[in-house]
């Protein structure tokens, strides 16, 4: 609810590793959305020992609101080190709202290849979704405002932590 | 006027609306652009080599003067950003029967374009056309007269930094036809806008602008003084039609004082790079063998054209 303290996402993070150490293989392809679904990944990686390297994706070439906003200033290089084609994947995204980004990237995915499946782990969902996406692993759902943003950060140390921006009027 | 009065590529907001010459654009622009470019080479090297930032777009490569290369490299960047494209020589048709340039581009217009691909003999064609067309149309110069080739410029700048990281500390020889060159203009003010310390330009004085010096470059006439210690040797193509008149006396006379060879590439840094927009000259401006020794990065450079070719236009479709 608004006005109460945002989880911890170091937490947030060892539930998303506790939710996924079952339920995925060892030759699952783990594939971060720029930016902060990139620390993720890494971090769930590390943690779930997976076989294969982990990749990182930027969307900003499917995004469905070029037209409207241009393309992004700061575009990173996807870069998919591993097969797609018939691979169990799992998508990672930091904040989990429209679904708009992981539809961008989902299209993203199948100019690779057409893998066995696909699946959602976000750090924090909050709700407010347009298209018909729900994430398989959640750290935390939480409520905000129209007009509120949750955003990752990383410190030094690679210490995750979620950050509240109020948008003004 | 929606554009930038005094800079007519620029909208009020100082954003990329038309690319007309890199001489006037902040570096943050070069940048950007170069970035994307690093993004799209990403997409050339996949399975599917396409993204649907311009699908439905209509992009018309309008070339009043010929060429291979330049046109085929946008038309490939231009559908793996799903655009449609559409291939006009005009040297052949309408001009022949007397319609004006901007008669051509209005009906072109009334065709639904989204974006003109100009190539011009006349320097300032492309400028023409950018102040005639509808707000919602770009214009990307790929080439007016002796002015500019803005894109070829870019991709020479994003070769360099591929192979050398940063502009900072290079020293970089441009050698040949400055003169009639719009791909050496377009180099100079991109180099120095990016912060090159060190540009050279090496030819006859029969070849070199008047006042060269003023774009801060450095003059040589001798082509071993000007190679000794460079990072990067840019060549340029010698047009035959040069051949003719009283700039030079032949191709072999050019050849033995400015065509780079193994020995006069000697002179430069050991992991100098050479590049050369293409078409070459083999035996007139460069030997075979450096054309397709370990230094050269001709081909590379090509491939290269088309990330920054997907970068000009997906960053200038999306306003």
């Amino acid at each position: 609810m608004p006005g109460k303290p945002l989880p911890d996402a170091e937490q947030l993070l060892a539930a998303l590793i506790d939710q996924m150490r079952p339920a995925v293989g060892p030759d699952s392809g783990l594939i971060g959305i720029h930016t902060g679904g990139v620390w993720i990944a890494e971090r769930l990686h590390q943690a779930l020992k997976l076989k294969v390297p982990c990749a990182t994706l930027d969307v900003s070439f499917y995004r469905d609101d070029y037209r409207k906003i241009g393309l992004h200033r700061d575009v990173k290089t996807s870069d998919i080190p591993f097969e797609v084609e018939g691979r169990h994947l799992v998508l990672v995204d930091d904040v989990l709202y429209t679904g708009r980004t992981i539809r961008a990237a989902m299209n993203e995915l199948f100019d690779y290849g057409r893998p066995a499946s696909i699946r959602l782990a976000a750090l924090v969902d909050r709700g407010g979704r347009e298209l018909p996406i729900a994430a398989q692993f959640v750290g935390a759902a939480v409520t905000l405002r129209t007009g509120q943003s949750i955003e990752l950060k990383r410190d030094d140390e690679g210490r995750l932590s979620l950050v509240l921006n109020e948008e003004r009027s | 006027m929606w554009l930038n009065p005094s800079n007519p590529q620029l909208n009020k907001n100082g954003e990329l609306h038309h690319l007309l010459s890199i001489e006037g654009l902040p570096a943050e622009i070069l940048w950007q652009i170069l970035d994307t470019a690093k993004s799209f080479v990403g997409v050339t090297q996949r399975e599917v080599k396409k993204v649907p930032l311009l699908r439905g777009k209509a992009v018309f490569n309008l070339f009043f003067e010929p060429s291979t290369r330049t046109r085929t490299t946008f038309e490939i960047a231009a559908k793996r950003l799903s655009a449609d494209v559409i291939n006009l020589a005009i040297n052949v048709s309408s001009q022949t029967k007397g319609e004006t340039v901007l008669d051509t581009v209005a009906n072109l217009a009334a065709m639904q374009a989204d974006m003109f691909i100009v190539r011009h003999g006349a320097s300032g064609a492309p400028y023409l056309i950018a102040r005639h067309v509808a707000p919602d149309i770009h214009v990307i110069n790929a080439g007016d007269g002796r002015h500019s080739h803005p894109t070829q410029g870019l991709l020479d700048m994003f070769t360099i930094r591929h192979y050398k990281k940063e502009f900072s500390r290079l020293r970089v020889a441009i050698v040949g036809d400055i003169l009639h060159s719009r791909v050496a203009r377009s180099q100079i003010h991109a180099l120095t806008t990016l912060g090159c310390p060190e540009i050279r330009v090496i030819g006859p004085k029969t070849l070199l602008p008047s006042y060269v010096e003023n774009l801060g470059v450095h003059v040589y006439h001798d082509m071993r003084n000007g190679l000794k210690d460079v990072d990067v040797v840019m060549m340029l193509r010698l047009q035959n039609e040069r051949m003719q008149g009283a700039l030079l006396p032949s191709a072999q006379e050019f050849y033995k004082y400015y065509g780079l060879t193994d020995e006069k590439l000697a002179l430069a840094r050991p992991d100098a790079i050479v590049l050369h927009p293409g078409p070459m000259n083999r035996g007139v401006e460069i030997d075979s063998s450096v054309a397709d020794g370990r230094q050269s990065v001709i081909l590379p450079q090509v491939t290269f054209g088309i990330a920054i070719r997907m970068a000009v236009m997906s960053i200038l479709a999306g306003k």
